[in-house]
C-alpha cells in the first residue's frame, strides 16, 4: 500500500521533472549559463546622431530600405526621421510621414487620418529633425522576451533576428520602447535595424551613414580608443533616448531636446 | 538586384490600425483579437479547475456534481487555450519551437512548460476519476462477441485509456481517491501560476505604460476564476436543460432508468453555492482593478497624461460601461439580491463573461491604443468579413471559432468521460 | 502494493522523452548559449554568418564611379553637391556596369525638394540650405530642366535665363 507521503513525493518529483527546462538538459556548463554578458569582443559598435546637422532629406531612409530589402512602399522601416516643430505658445508638433523616406518637402505637419496642420513661420520657436534607428541596447528588452532564441545579441553588441527561427509572435515588437521593430512584409518575421551588419563586417559604413550628405549619422567602435566617434562620445555632452527604461542604448545623440519622444 | 519590387503587400496590421497624431512609423496594433482570446480562454481553464478543486480539496459537498463537470470542461478548454496564440503567430508551423529551444527569460517560453505541467495534472486527475469507468467499459467490450467496427474502435480507445491497469478493487479505488485529492491540491497553485503567467506576459512589458504593473498577474488570476465559475454555471445549466428537453421528448417506458438530472433539472443549491464563490472572486477582481486605476491616477507618472485620455475618453464605453458597468456592477447587484433563480444565474453568468472578456480587450487593445511616443493614438478596427487568411485568423470569425471549439470538444469528451450519468462508487 | 497510480506519470515522462528526442533532430547543433549569456546570447551561431553574407548593394564609394565617369565626378566634386554620394540619385551600383548596364537616375522634383523645400527651422541645418516654396517655384516642371545637379553653384541655368 502506498502512503500519502510517498505519493506526494512522487508527484513532486514528477512536477520537478517537467519543470526542468528542456533546454538545460542540453549539455551545457552552468558557467556558460550564468556567464552574463561579458565583453569578450574588442568591438562594440556605437552610433552617433547629430540632430543639428540633420536636414531631414530622408536619403538615409531611402538607402536603408533599398540596401536591406525592405519593400519600398510598405509603411515600415528600419530607420526613420522625425520632425519636431515647437511653437512659441509651447505646442509640440511632430510627424514622420512614410518614416521620412521621401524627406520633408512641405511645411505642413501630418496629423494622421489625412489631416495636416499649417504652422506659420513666425510662430516657430524651435524646429529640428531627429533620425531614429535601433539602439542596439546593452540590455535589449526585445531579446529578453523572445520565447525561442530567434533574436540575440552578438559579441560586438548588434541585435540580430534569425529569420529561420522566428515564430512571429510580436512579443519583441511589444517589448521595444523605441518602436524599432516590425514584421517584414515578405518574410513574415520580426525585422529591425542591425547597423547594416553585412557592411560593417566588410569595413564599410552602414548605408544610412554613407548616404547622409551632412554627416549627421556616424558609426564607431567604443572599444577602440583611437576611434574618432568614440572620442566624441567620451568627451562631449551626449544623450540617449528614453534612459528611464534601463535599456542602456548604444545610439548617442547630440542636440536632443526634451520634447523628443 | 538593384531595385526592390514596389507595392509589396504589407500584412493586415496596417488595415486594422488607424493612427492619429504622432506615432512611430512601425507602430501598429500587433496584438489583436486572438491575443484578447488567449488570456480569456486560459482564464476559463484556470477558473474551471479552481472550481472543481473546491470540491476535491476543500470538500465543498454541494459542488460534487459541478466539480466533475468543471474538470472535464476545463480539460476541453485546455486543448483550445493555446490555439489563439497559434492563430496569432505569423509562422504558426514554428510554434513548437517554444518546446525545442525555450528561452526561459521570456514569459511566453516559461508559459509553455507551465501549460504542459498543468495539462498533465488535469489529465492525470481525470484518469483517476474515470479509471473505474474505463476498466468496466473495456472489460465489457472485451467479453462481447461479434464486435462491430465502431465497438472495436471504442474497445481499443478504452483499452489504451486504462493504461494497462485493471485493478478496481475497493483498495485500489481508495488509493485513486487520495491521488485525486493530491492532484487537485497541486493543481490549484499550478492553475494560478498558469494564469498568473498570462498576466506576467503583459505586466512585465516595461515599454507599455498601461500593462506594466506587478498587480497584473493577480488581477488576471482573480478575473480568471470569475470567468471560469461563470462559464461553468452557464454551461452546466444549459447542458442539463438540453438533456432534460430531449429526455422529456423521448417516450420512455415507465420504470426505466432516468438519471437524477434527467428528471429533476438543475439543482438550485449547487447553483447558489457556486454563485457565492462567484460573488467573492468578483469582489476581489474588481477591487484590484480599481486599485490599479486609482493608483495610476494618484501617482500620475509621465504616462498618465496619455493614459487618462485613453481610459476616460477613447475607451470610455468599453471600460466604464461594458467592463465595469454591465460586466461587473450589474451582476454584482444581481448576485446580492435574494432568492437566486436559474434564469437570473444565467443572466449573471453571461454578463460576467462579457465583463471579463472586455477586461481582456481593454488591456490588450487598450494597451496599444496609445503610441510609445505618448503623443499619438491608434484605433483598432476588428475585421468582420474575412477577405484573406490574415483577416480570418485575426478577425471576428477566427475568434468565434475559438469560442465555439471548447463546446464541441466538451461534447466529444463527454462520450469518454460521461459527466452527467456517471455514478461514482466513492 | 498497487502500482497503477504511477501509470499517468510514466505517460508524462514518456511525452517529455519524446520532446527531448525531437530536439536532437530539430534543433541545429550550433544552437546554444553564446558570448552574451543565456538572456541575450541564446541563438543559432551560424545565423551571424548568414547576416554577414547579406548582399551589399550600395558601394557609396565615389572613387569607384570616378574610374569610368571622370568628367561627371570632377564637376560634382567642385560643386556644393560634393557631399552627396553618386548613388543617392543614381541608385545602388550593385552589379553595375555589367548588369544592370545603366542605372535608373532619380531625377524627380521630390528628390531635389528633400533638401530644397525652404523650411526655416531654427536650430536645424535645414534653415541654412537655399530653398524654395515648391508650390510657387515653377511647380509644373522638373528641376533639372533649369538646374544642373552636378553644377548647382555655378549659377548657370541650363538653356534658360531668369
Amino acid at each position: 500500500m502506498i502512503t500519502r507521503r510517498d505519493l506526494l513525493k512522487y508527484a513532486i518529483t514528477g512536477i520537478a521533472g517537467l519543470a526542468v527546462p528542456t533546454a538545460a538538459i542540453q549539455v551545457l556548463s552552468s558557467k556558460k549559463i550564468f556567464a552574463g554578458k561579458g565583453n569578450v569582443s574588442n568591438v562594440r559598435w556605437i552610433f552617433l546622431v547629430n540632430t543639428y546637422k540633420c536636414v531631414g532629406c530622408g536619403l538615409c531612409v531611402k538607402a536603408c530600405k533599398k540596401e536591406n530589402e525592405i519593400p519600398y512602399d510598405a509603411n515600415v522601416t528600419r530607420t526613420w526621421i522625425e520632425r519636431y516643430v515647437i511653437t512659441k505658445d509651447g505646442k509640440v508638433f511632430a510627424d514622420s510621414p512614410h518614416g521620412g523616406r521621401d524627406g520633408f518637402i512641405m511645411s505642413k505637419i501630418y496629423l494622421g487620418k489625412g489631416r495636416y496642420q499649417d504652422i506659420k513661420e513666425e510662430d516657430i520657436s524651435k524646429a529640428f529633425f531627429v533620425p531614429k534607428l535601433c539602439n542596439q541596447c546593452d540590455n535589449p528588452p526585445c531579446v529578453q522576451v523572445c520565447p525561442v532564441g530567434a533574436t540575440y545579441q552578438t559579441a560586438d553588441g548588434v541585435v540580430l533576428v534569425d529569420r529561420t527561427w522566428c515564430i512571429g509572435c510580436a512579443y519583441c515588437i511589444m517589448a521595444c520602447p523605441y518602436g524599432a521593430r516590425f514584421f517584414h512584409p515578405v518574410y513574415k518575421v520580426a525585422e529591425k535595424c542591425n547597423f547594416c551588419y553585412h557592411r560593417i563586417n566588410k569595413g564599410l559604413k552602414p548605408a544610412c551613414v554613407s548616404a547622409c550628405p551632412f554627416s549627421a549619422r556616424e558609426i564607431g567602435n567604443i572599444q577602440n580608443s583611437n576611434d574618432p566617434i568614440a572620442k566624441i562620445i567620451k568627451t562631449e555632452r551626449v544623450r540617449v533616448l528614453k534612459p528611464e527604461f534601463g535599456t542602456n542604448p548604444m545610439v548617442y545623440y547630440i542636440g536632443l531636446d526634451k520634447e523628443v519622444r | 538586384m538593384t531595385e526592390i519590387a514596389h507595392g509589396e503587400l504589407w500584412t493586415a496590421k496596417e488595415l486594422w490600425t488607424v493612427k492619429e497624431l504622432f506615432t512611430y512609423p512601425n507602430e501598429y496594433i500587433y496584438w489583436s483579437i486572438q491575443i484578447v482570446m488567449y488570456p480569456f480562454m486560459t482564464g476559463l481553464v484556470a477558473g474551471a479547475f479552481v472550481l472543481s478543486s473546491l470540491y476535491h480539496v476543500f470538500g465543498v459537498k454541494q459542488l460534487k456534481d459541478m466539480a466533475r463537470f468543471a474538470l472535464v470542461f476545463s480539460f476541453a478548454l485546455l486543448f483550445i487555450a493555446p490555439l489563439p496564440i497559434v492563430l496569432h503567430l505569423l509562422q504558426p508551423f514554428r510554434g513548437f519551437y517554444v518546446f525545442m529551444t525555450p528561452h526561459f527569460t521570456s514569459a511566453i517560453a516559461a508559459f509553455g512548460v507551465v501549460f504542459f505541467a498543468y495539462g498533465a495534472i488535469v489529465a492525470s486527475e481525470l484518469w483517476f476519476i474515470y479509471r473505474k469507468h474505463f476498466v468496466e467499459t473495456a472489460l465489457s467490450l472485451k467479453e462481447k462477441h461479434n464486435k462491430t467496427p465502431s465497438e472495436w474502435v471504442k474497445y481499443l480507445i478504452f483499452r489504451v485509456l486504462t493504461l494497462g491497469a485493471y485493478d478496481i478493487s475497493e483498495k485500489a479505488l481508495k488509493t485513486d481517491e487520495k491521488a485525486i485529492k493530491i492532484l487537485a491540491g497541486i493543481g490549484i497553485p499550478v492553475a494560478c501560476f498558469l494564469h498568473g503567467y498570462a498576466g506576467f506576459i503583459f505586466g512585465s512589458v516595461k515599454a507599455n505604460a498601461l500593462w506594466m504593473t506587478p498587480l497584473m498577474p493577480v488581477i488576471f488570476i482573480m478575473s480568471a476564476v470569475v470567468s471560469g465559475i461563470a462559464l461553468c454555471i452557464l454551461t452546466y445549466i444549459v447542458a442539463i436543460e438540453i438533456r432534460r428537453f430531449f429526455a422529456s421528448r423521448k417516450a420512455l417506458p415507465p420504470g426505466s432508468f432516468q438519471s437524477k438530472e434527467d428528471t429533476s433539472g438543475v439543482d438550485i443549491h449547487t447553483i447558489k453555492t457556486t454563485s457565492n464563490y462567484l460573488l467573492f472572486f468578483l469582489i476581489l477582481a474588481v477591487s484590484l482593478e480599481l486599485l490599479d486605476l486609482i493608483f495610476r491616477g494618484y501617482t500620475a507618472v509621465k504616462a498618465w497624461d496619455i493614459l487618462r485620455v485613453v481610459l476616460y475618453e477613447k475607451k470610455l464605453i468599453s471600460l466604464f460601461v461594458l467592463q465595469y458597468g454591465i460586466g461587473s456592477l450589474v451582476p454584482f447587484v444581481l448576485l446580492l439580491m435574494p432568492r437566486l433563480t436559474i434564469k437570473r444565474a444565467i443572466v449573471i453568468s453571461v454578463l460576467v463573461l462579457l465583463g471579463v472578456f472586455m477586461m481582456r480587450w481593454n488591456i490588450v487593445i487598450g494597451g496599444q491604443a496609445f503610441s510609445l511616443t505618448f503623443a499619438g493614438f491608434m484605433h483598432y478596427q476588428l475585421p468582420i468579413i474575412p477577405h484573406n487568411w490574415d483577416t480570418f485568423r485575426e478577425g471576428f470569425f477566427g475568434a468565434l471559432s475559438i469560442m465555439i471549439a471548447p463546446f464541441i470538444l466538451f461534447w466529444i469528451f463527454n462520450k469518454i468521460f460521461p459527466v452527467f450519468d456517471y455514478k461514482e462508487s466513492h | 502494493m498497487s502500482s497503477h497510480v504511477f501509470r499517468p506519470l510514466f505517460v508524462i515522462i514518456g511525452l517529455v522523452g519524446v520532446i527531448l528526442i525531437a530536439r536532437l533532430f530539430i534543433v541545429p547543433e550550433d544552437f546554444g548559449v553564446h558570448e552574451r549569456g543565456y538572456m541575450y546570447g541564446f541563438y543559432r551561431k551560424s545565423n551571424e554568418n548568414e547576416w554577414k553574407a547579406f548582399p551589399v548593394k550600395y558601394k557609396f564609394n565615389n572613387e569607384y564611379c570616378k574610374a569610368c565617369h571622370t568628367g561627371q565626378y570632377d564637376s560634382l566634386m567642385q560643386s556644393a553637391h560634393a557631399n552627396i554620394s553618386c548613388e543617392n540619385c543614381h541608385g545602388p551600383a550593385l552589379g553595375h556596369p555589367l548588369n544592370p548596364t545603366k542605372l535608373k537616375i532619380d531625377k524627380t522634383r521630390q528628390q531635389c525638394l528633400r533638401c530644397h523645400t525652404h523650411l526655416p527651422y531654427p536650430t536645424s541645418n535645414r534653415a541654412t540650405i537655399r530653398g524654395i516654396n515648391p508650390d510657387k517655384h515653377n511647380p509644373d516642371i522638373e528641376c533639372f530642366m533649369c538646374h544642373n545637379p552636378h553644377k548647382p553653384n555655378i549659377g548657370a541655368f541650363r538653356g534658360g535665363t531668369q
